[in-house]
């Protein structure tokens, strides 16, 4: 979808503001969201996919001017209402009035250390062969699906070289929707910063992104 | 008091998030009610990220790979598992690429959708690296934000920019500082900030 998410080459955001000495938490509630949503995502319940496309449906205004841990926050009440887990009367009360849908795992302490050392691996067979190569000139299809798509817009529609092959992935376009993992071959593919930005480009600039293969056409 | 509160819930803005405080509270409290999180998974989780998966784990891959051509050949050839041999992988670490700064080409991870972050090797992203001003500026305008970090480069130098629209997390491999043969691979260590293994320094930089 074009959300408010989709920021490549937007402006008038001001200039960066790194912080000196940045704390990994800038207030305490920032921890718990993070740990509340991590434990959430162990329910197994939701994929990485649609966890993103939840966050991309905050409306623009909201979007903009949250805090990042309070993207996760507004995205996983979603995902929790939508699954069953919490409804929104419990989420905005604090308090238990009906009984939750049964999570695949729930984790505890003691599983922390193995859940976050093995991750979430999404590299996954697929039965053909690639069908581009390093050096193949391609252009990326034109689309704007109102659905998840990890094509970014200033890529659409433009011509640039597949520089790797990075194996198969699970096809987030699909998964976020529940329309399977449908692996894909994912292929880096590098533009000169002239395709894509025009008059005025920065002469030394190479933009990649990782596409997958049915982002991309021939040329 | 509860009709007011009730009011506001009709506006257009979502004021249910003016305070995160008492919002992420109220979703913890109720969540742990109904038995589906462990608060006591929640400490480890931050306790994890507050001290053992941090920059620090990147900087020994980078001073590892400065200190042993073998380690930068596996690293440029299989970056996950060269990382792993270290004993850094995990969540947003999965599938990993290590990209070398040369003399002629810098390199800068952005995600431009998202917050993708290699979390193995560099812990959690800083604010600025998932907030709108950089997100948007770092594929069109990296000088403008390189200068912003203090970093100007020259005017010849290749920039080439590293979207993560994918699952491939992307480690930056500064180049190692001139004035540093014969040091061991802990001081090295010593000399590699997070954001040169973004992008938005150079090692030995003074942050």
């Amino acid at each position: 979808m074009n959300g408010p998410h989709d920021l490549g080459g937007q402006m008038g955001f001001g200039p960066v503001a790194p912080e000196k000495d940045e704390p990994y938490f800038h207030a305490e509630w920032e921890k718990r969201a993070l740990g509340i949503t991590l434990s959430c995502g162990a329910f197994g319940a939701w994929s990485i996919d649609e966890s993103r496309h939840a966050r991309e449906n905050i409306p623009p205004a909201d979007y903009l001017t949250a805090s990042y841990y309070e993207i996760w926050t507004r995205a996983l009440e979603v995902l929790l209402e939508r699954h069953g887990f919490a409804t929104r009367t419990e989420i905005d009360s604090g308090h238990k009035q009906t009984v939750p849908a049964t999570p695949k795992r729930i984790l505890a302490a003691d599983m922390v250390p193995g859940v976050l050392a093995r991750g979430g691996p999404c590299d996954r067979p697929v039965d053909t062969e690639p069908l581009f190569q390093p050096g193949d000139r391609v252009r990326t299809r034109n689309f704007n699906p109102t659905t998840h798509t990890r094509l970014p817009r200033y890529a659409r529609s433009k011509t640039g070289v597949v520089e790797a092959v990075q194996g198969s992935y699970v096809f987030p376009d699909d998964n976020a929707h529940g329309r399977g993992e449908n692996p894909q071959w994912v292929y880096t593919v590098v533009f000169d910063g002239g395709e894509i930005w025009g008059e005025g480009a920065d002469p030394t600039l190479t933009v990649s992104i990782d596409a997958w293969e049915s982002y991309l056409e021939r040329v | 008091m509860s009709e007011d509160h009730h009011h506001d819930h009709q506006h257009h803005h979502d004021n249910r998030y003016s305070d995160m405080q008492a919002r992420v509270r109220a979703l913890e409290t109720v969540l742990t009610e109904k038995g589906l999180i462990d608060p006591g998974a929640i400490d480890a989780i931050v306790e994890t990220y507050e001290t053992k998966i941090g920059p620090r784990n990147g900087a020994h891959v980078v001073a590892k790979a400065w200190s042993d051509p073998d380690f930068a050949e596996w690293l440029k050839r299989d970056a996950t598992a060269a990382i792993a041999s270290l004993g850094y992988a995990g969540r947003q670490g999965e599938h990993m690429r290590a990209v070398f700064n040369t003399p002629d080409t810098h390199n800068l991870v952005v995600c431009t959708l998202c917050s993708c972050y290699p979390w193995s090797v560099l812990g959690l992203p800083p604010v600025w690296y998932k907030a709108p001003a950089y997100r948007s500026r770092a594929v069109i305008d990296p000088r403008g934000v390189l200068a912003e970090f203090g970093l100007t480069l020259p005017e010849t130098r290749k920039i080439r920019v590293w979207d993560s629209t994918a699952e491939l997390r992307y480690l930056v491999i500064p180049e190692r500082p001139e004035g540093t043969d014969g040091m061991s691979e802990e001081a090295l260590a010593k000399l590699v900030s997070r954001d040169s293994m973004i992008g938005t320094a150079i090692a030995g930089m003074q942050p």
